[in-house]
This record gives C-alpha cells, sequence and structure tokens, in this order.
C-alpha cells in the first residue's frame, strides 16, 4: 500500500489551472464525516444456488465457501471532500459503498458515518410501476429519509429538475427509462444529505440533463457536503475528486490524493503492456555506441505515464566503448501505438550536437509542458552520425508511456498547442450571442 | 440480543414517515387494475363466508350456540367472528412471507428498516381485516343485536393481534429468504392450522367432554404416549384464544373470558419478540441472500 500525499500535482500547485476548484478542500484535521476502521466482509459462495430445507437437512449445513471481499480496509474522509473509491470489477468497492451504505454488514471493524447519510445505487429503486410519478416521489423520499413535509416543499424543484411536469400524474410503468432514471436522480439528488454516496449514476440520461447533474452536483460540493463517488470512470474520479482510495482484491492498493491515485491505478493496468513492449524491441546500428536505456523522467523520477501539460525529461543513456564518436547526433521518435507519427527530435537542430562522444553519459530531452492529449505512446530513439547516414543504434519503440488528461483537458487529436483563448468581448459569452 | 431490539425500536420510529408510504403502497397497489378495485377485499372473505355457511352449515348441519347474552343464533354470522379473525392471521402472515423476497431490488439498494416493509403489509391487512369487522358489526347491528359497545375493546384486540400476526411474519419472512420451502409449507400449516381452530365448530365441543358432540377428548392414547393431554395441547393454539374473544364479543355480546385474554397478554408478546428476534439474526446478511 503507497500513500499519496499533496505535493507534486499540477491542480496543487497552480491555482489558476483549469478544473481547480474554487472551494477549499479540507485539510487533514477537518472533521471526518466517515471513519472506515479495519473492516472485513466476507461473503459466502454457495455450490448450489438452490436454497432449500431438503438440502439443510439431508447435508447438515448448506456447503459454501468464504472469501474476503474486503479484507482490513482502514480510510477515512473529511467532511466537505469528494471522495473516489476506484478498482476493477470484483476489487470490492462496490461492496465497499453497500457497506458504507449500511446496506451490508461488515463482519468485522467498524463503520461511522457522521451526519445524514444518501446513497444513490441505483435510481429509482423502490418505484411502484402502477403508482403515479407522484406517489413515487413520496415513496421513494421517504425510502430515503425525507419526511412528507421535507417533500412537499422540494415536489417541485425534483419535478422540474427530472423535466417531468406533464407526466407526473402517470403511472411510472409507462415512463421510457430515460424518465425513470430521470426522476429517481432527481429524487435522490433533492434529498439534501450531509453525505451523498454515488455509484456510477451520474451518467445517467442526456446531455442536458447530464448538464444538471453536474451543476446540481457543483453546487453540491460547493455547500460543504460530503460525497464519495465509485466509478470506473476514472476522468471523472480525477476531475471531481480531493482524495480517492484504489481497492484491489478487497484491500487497499493506494491511497491519497485523487489525481495520483488515478495515475497509480491506470499505472498498474498497463504496466504488462508496456513489459511486453520492452522485451520485443527492435535495434539495428554497428554498435561503435550504444544506447544503455532509454528513459521517461517527471519531477526527476522515471515515470510510464504523463499528464497533459506536465513537465517531462526523455532521456538516453549511452556507452561508447572504444574510440570516441566524432560528430555523432542523437534523436528522438515518437509514435501514438496507433502507428501516427507524432514528432521526430534531433540534437543536430539545435546545433548543440557534441564534437565527439565517448565514455557513458546521457542525453536529456526536456519538455517544459507535454503537448500530448490521452494516449498510448512510444519512443524510440537513435545516435547515429550527423548526416545521418551511419546508425550506430537505433533502439525502436524502447519505452512505451501513458498520457493521461491533466490540467489541459482537450479531448481530441494527438496533441495540443497549449494555447489560450482571447475575445474582445469576453463578458459575451454563450452562443447567442457570440453568433 | 435486547440492546440490538432497542436500536432497531429507535430505527423503526425514526421510519413512521416511511412506514406511512410504504403503507399506502401497499394499499394503493393491491387491487390497482382490478375490474373491481377494493370490493375484492370484501369479495374474498363473503365468498369465503357463504361457501363454509352452505357447507357446514346447511349441508353438514353444523349448529352454532346461542349467544350468550345477546341471543343471536345464526350459524353464518357464529362463522364470520372467527372466519375473519382467522383471516387476518392467515392471509396476513402468508402474503408477508414473501415480502423480503419480493423487495430483493429495494433492499439490495437502499437501507431502511427492513422491519418497516413487513410491518407495512401487516398493517396493509389489518386494514382490510377492520373494513371487514366494520361491515360484520353493520350486519350484527342490523338484525337488532347491539355490540356498538364493545368495538373499543375490539378495536384493542384487533390492535394486540397485530402484534401477533407481525411476529410470525417477521420470523417467516426472514426465514423465508434462506429456505424458499417456508413459503409453500406454510400453505399446509396453515390449513391445519385452520381446523385446529374452532371456527367452523364450537370450542364447547372441546370444553365440553364427555358430550356426544365431543371429537376431540381431554386425554388420548398415541401411539406410546398413554393419557396425552389433548386439551391442553390444543389450547395452546393463541389462535383458540383470539377467536373465542373475538366471538364473546360480537356474537355474545360480553366481556371476553379472563383466562383466554390473559392468554393472549402472555403469547403475543412471546411470539412478537421470538419473531423479531429470529428476524434480527437473519436479517444481517439478508442482502446478499436475497
Amino acid at each position: 500500500m503507497t500513500l499519496i500525499e499533496p505535493g507534486s500535482l499540477a491542480r496543487d500547485l497552480d491555482p489558476t489551472a483549469p478544473g481547480f476548484h474554487s472551494r477549499s478542500r479540507p485539510g487533514p484535521d477537518a472533521p471526518k464525516a466517515i471513519v472506515v476502521d479495519h473492516l472485513r466482509k466476507r461473503f459466502r459462495l454457495y455450490h448450489e444456488r438452490n436454497q432449500s430445507l431438503k438440502a439443510r437437512v439431508l447435508r447438515g449445513k448448506n456447503r459454501y465457501e468464504e472469501f474476503w471481499a474486503i479484507d482490513d480496509v482502514t480510510f477515512d474522509i473529511r467532511q466537505g471532500e469528494t471522495f473516489g473509491i476506484i478498482g476493477e470489477n470484483g476489487s470490492g468497492k462496490s461492496t465497499m459503498l453497500k457497506t458504507l451504505a449500511r446496506i451490508l454488514r461488515p463482519d468485522s471493524g467498524n463503520v461511522e458515518v457522521h451526519g445524514k447519510m444518501s446513497a444513490l445505487l441505483e435510481l429509482g429503486a423502490g418505484f411502484h410501476p402502477e403508482l403515479s410519478g407522484r406517489e413515487n416521489v413520496y415513496l421513494n423520499g421517504s425510502i430515503l429519509g425525507l419526511t412528507k413535509k421535507q417533500i412537499d416543499s422540494r415536489f417541485d424543484d425534483i419535478v422540474s429538475f427530472a423535466g417531468l411536469e406533464q407526466f407526473i400524474d402517470m403511472p411510472v410503468k409507462n415512463y421510457s427509462s430515460g424518465m425513470y432514471v430521470r426522476l429517481g436522480f432527481s429524487v435522490a439528488i433533492n434529498v439534501d444529505p450531509d453525505v451523498l454516496i454515488i455509484d456510477e449514476v451520474l451518467s445517467v440520461g442526456d446531455e442536458s440533463f447530464q448538464r444538471r447533474c453536474m451543476e446540481k452536483f457543483a453546487e453540491l460540493q460547493q455547500q460543504g457536503k460530503t460525497v464519495v463517488i465509485v466509478s470506473h470512470a476514472i476522468g471523472l474520479i480525477r476531475m471531481l475528486c480531493d482524495r480517492a482510495v484504489w481497492l484491489n482484491k478487497g484491500k487497499i492498493q493506494a491511497s491519497g490524493v485523487a489525481n495520483e491515485v488515478c495515475d497509480a491505478y491506470i499505472g498498474s493496468v498497463h504496466v504488462e503492456q508496456t513489459h511486453e513492449a520492452g522485451a520485443g524491441v527492435a535495434r539495428r546500428g554497428t554498435g561503435e555506441a550504444t544506447i544503455t536505456l532509454i528513459e521517461l523522467l517527471a519531477d526527476g523520477q522515471p515515470a510510464d505515464r504523463l499528464a497533459t501539460g506536465q513537465e517531462a525529461t526523455i532521456r538516453l543513456h549511452y556507452s561508447v566503448n572504444g574510440a570516441p564518436i566524432e560528430r555523432p547526433t542523437v534523436g528522438f521518435a515518437l509514435h501514438r501505438t496507433d502507428g501516427v507519427h507524432v514528432t521526430g527530435v534531433n540534437i543536430r537542430e539545435t546545433g548543440l550536437a557534441p564534437v565527439a562522444l565517448s565514455g557513458v553519459g546521457w542525453f536529456d530531452y526536456v519538455i517544459d509542458h507535454l503537448p500530448l492529449l490521452a494516449g498510448t505512446y512510444q519512443i524510440s530513439g537513435a545516435i547515429q552520425d550527423f548526416l545521418c547516414a551511419h546508425t550506430y543504434d537505433w533502439w525502436q519503440d524502447a519505452l512505451r508511456f501513458e498520457v493521461v488528461p491533466g490540467w489541459i483537458r482537450e479531448a481530441e487529436g494527438v496533441l495540443t498547442f497549449l494555447g489560450h483563448w482571447e475575445h474582445p468581448q469576453a463578458k459575451a459569452i454563450g452562443p447567442k450571442r457570440m453568433y | 440480543m435486547m440492546s440490538s431490539l432497542v436500536g432497531a425500536i429507535k430505527d423503526v420510529r425514526e421510519g413512521r414517515e416511511l412506514l406511512n408510504n410504504l403503507t399506502l403502497r401497499e394499499l394503493r397497489s393491491k387491487y390497482k387494475r382490478t375490474a373491481l378495485g377494493w370490493a375484492w377485499s370484501m369479495l374474498n372473505p363473503l365468498a369465503t363466508i357463504a361457501i363454509y355457511s352452505v357447507i357446514f352449515g346447511t349441508i353438514l348441519h353444523g349448529v352454532a350456540p346461542e349467544g350468550n347474552p345477546s341471543g343471536i343464533n345464526n350459524f353464518t354470522l357464529y362463522l364470520s367472528c372467527a372466519l375473519l379473525t382467522w383471516n387476518f392471521t392467515s392471509s396476513g402472515v402468508q402474503a408477508t412471507i414473501p415480502t423480503l423476497v419480493g423487495n430483493a431490488n429495494l433492499i439490495k439498494k437502499v437501507y431502511f428498516p427492513r422491519e418497516l416493509l413487513i410491518g407495512a403489509s401487516v398493517i396493509s391487512w389489518m386494514v382490510s381485516f377492520l373494513i371487514e369487522l366494520g361491515v360484520l358489526v353493520a350486519v350484527i347491528s342490523f338484525t337488532g343485536h347491539m355490540v356498538l359497545q364493545w368495538i373499543p375493546v375490539v378495536l384493542v384486540l384487533v390492535f394486540v393481534q397485530f402484534f401477533l400476526v407481525l411476529g410470525f411474519s417477521l420470523a417467516l419472512s426472514a426465514l423465508n429468504v434462506y429456505y424458499r420451502d417456508i413459503s409453500y409449507l406454510s400453505g399446509i400449516v396453515f390449513q391445519a392450522w385452520m381446523f385446529l381452530t374452532p371456527i367452523v365448530y364450537p370450542i364447547e365441543s372441546i370444553d365440553k367432554a364427555g358430550n356426544k358432540h365431543v371429537f376431540i377428548p381431554i386425554k388420548a392414547d398415541i401411539w406410546f404416549w398413554h393419557d396425552f393431554p389433548v386439551r391442553f395441547v390444543y389450547k395452546l393454539n393463541p389462535m383458540v384464544h383470539y377467536v373465542t374473544a373475538y366471538r364473546n364479543l360480537l356474537y355474545d355480546g360480553r366481556f371476553p373470558g379472563v383466562s383466554s385474554l390473559v392468554y393472549i397478554g402472555v403469547m403475543t408478546p412471546i411470539v412478537m419478540i421470538f419473531g423479531w428476534s429470529i428476524f434480527r439474526r437473519m436479517i444481517d446478511r439478508v442482502a446478499e441472500e436475497v
């Protein structure tokens, strides 16, 4: 288990960076909203699903195996914090969420929740198909812990948020699945809890409904509500969460600043691929000088994933065994894994190429702000003579690395120009006035 | 165990609002999409009463004792007092047994005190029972017999019986999550139980030993058990006492016998607490098992 403390992240250093939340994020001393203490939860795997008295009587006990879905997990969530839980399928994150929501009981350890909690594990759970939307709002609201008075006062908000004013007295079985989910979300988000637990539900509805959801969500964050999100969508966790835990096979693999936990998670998912790529490298050259290693460094540390906009250095280590090599040059080629040739750089172009190369040493290619957008890329490196006619060593696809969205969040294409927008009438935003 | 029950009581009290809404859900959805709607809740018992009156009254010449002091002498009314009472227990418990399994979707996704689901189902059956009783009281009054003064006692009795039904329902619905046989088994058990309760025959046929009507002796030789205390065992059935008490109130028009009331007062809390304990023990893993 690695503990990642705040520090190196662009968002932490640069408050003006897009994506930085203007609200103040709770520090380590903030009061706790949820304390999970050495939590363990065991599940039974029955050998036969057929539960019956006969089986019980004939065999004495039902045969089953046990496994720990959550195994000794300890963490806490601060009040006002947005907290992510990530992990692969079967890592125990949904079990964790259900345990937080009191749906499942821990076998040992403790979960303490301070304040009123609402869990959005499934939208519209408990809707009765034969009852009208109105009746279901009251039913669902009270399941989520609202009193009749509270629902009365929020009823109009709930209905207009869902956009179902015309259909509210219709039985919900006649609703489309989108309407059903929208009403469910609308009730749930209007519960106004101190602690909100969300499981993959922010991805419902059409685009305009999603936008309203995100606005509502930002509003909750601004109000200092504690939010716990479980999601596969790492981008979402990065964007919304302050801190996160990464669960793997029921144990905590990493916890700390959300962005870095996400990095660690994505790194592990791709680490196998990286090793595979390293095994099948293509080398050619006459070998008077050899490339001993090509590394990618971020903050002086080797890295195999970077965020767009981050500082990075490509370092090529060389070794010359025999006589010094006169007028060499060093270059890198960068390809995306789908074959797109992104760029080629060569020290020859800068006039900094050494007159001669001997012994061991390295060249650095320093990138102030990585312009690559999210994707997987490969670096090839070469040492050649100045005319690039003779190749001493060429290491094809020596290194593979991952780029994830950073404080620059452009989504399409290969790279960003690291530019910025200007407009003389800066206030006049919005499509209507622009055109 | 007691401390967990106290915690559960607190949970349930905080969930009153939800209990209301769940009950309304039960009541509203019960007869949705039926042409006759709520009339069904009347038609069912009426049909049963009609069938039983014909079979046990007319064909088998069942005779109802004369109401003392009311003087009513009518097999159908005599039958109705007991049958409606029995129906509350029987239908209430049997309809509630699949509640947890049927609400699996809700149980897996939201936390709330699970007792409320059971409570809502039982309350909805109590509402039906109260309506049926209302009609019965109206009919009895229409025949010129004064039973209205006993209505407060009847209401208290209904309230107490609610906890008996709730106790059985809690235990059996929780067990049904683990052993689905329970819902089928209960059909058989309740059928036998019905005839072990004095519904189609008067309790007097058991009380008056030596009488020619007696078909259940005080003592019997069963297999190896000489002098098996049949009547004693028969009277362990709490429904015997409920049925007797309702008949005393509505048919005889008098305050029920103290022994019946005492037995009801002792047995009902036992069933309730025992049932709830089983429920509490079973409920921990219910979200995993439904």
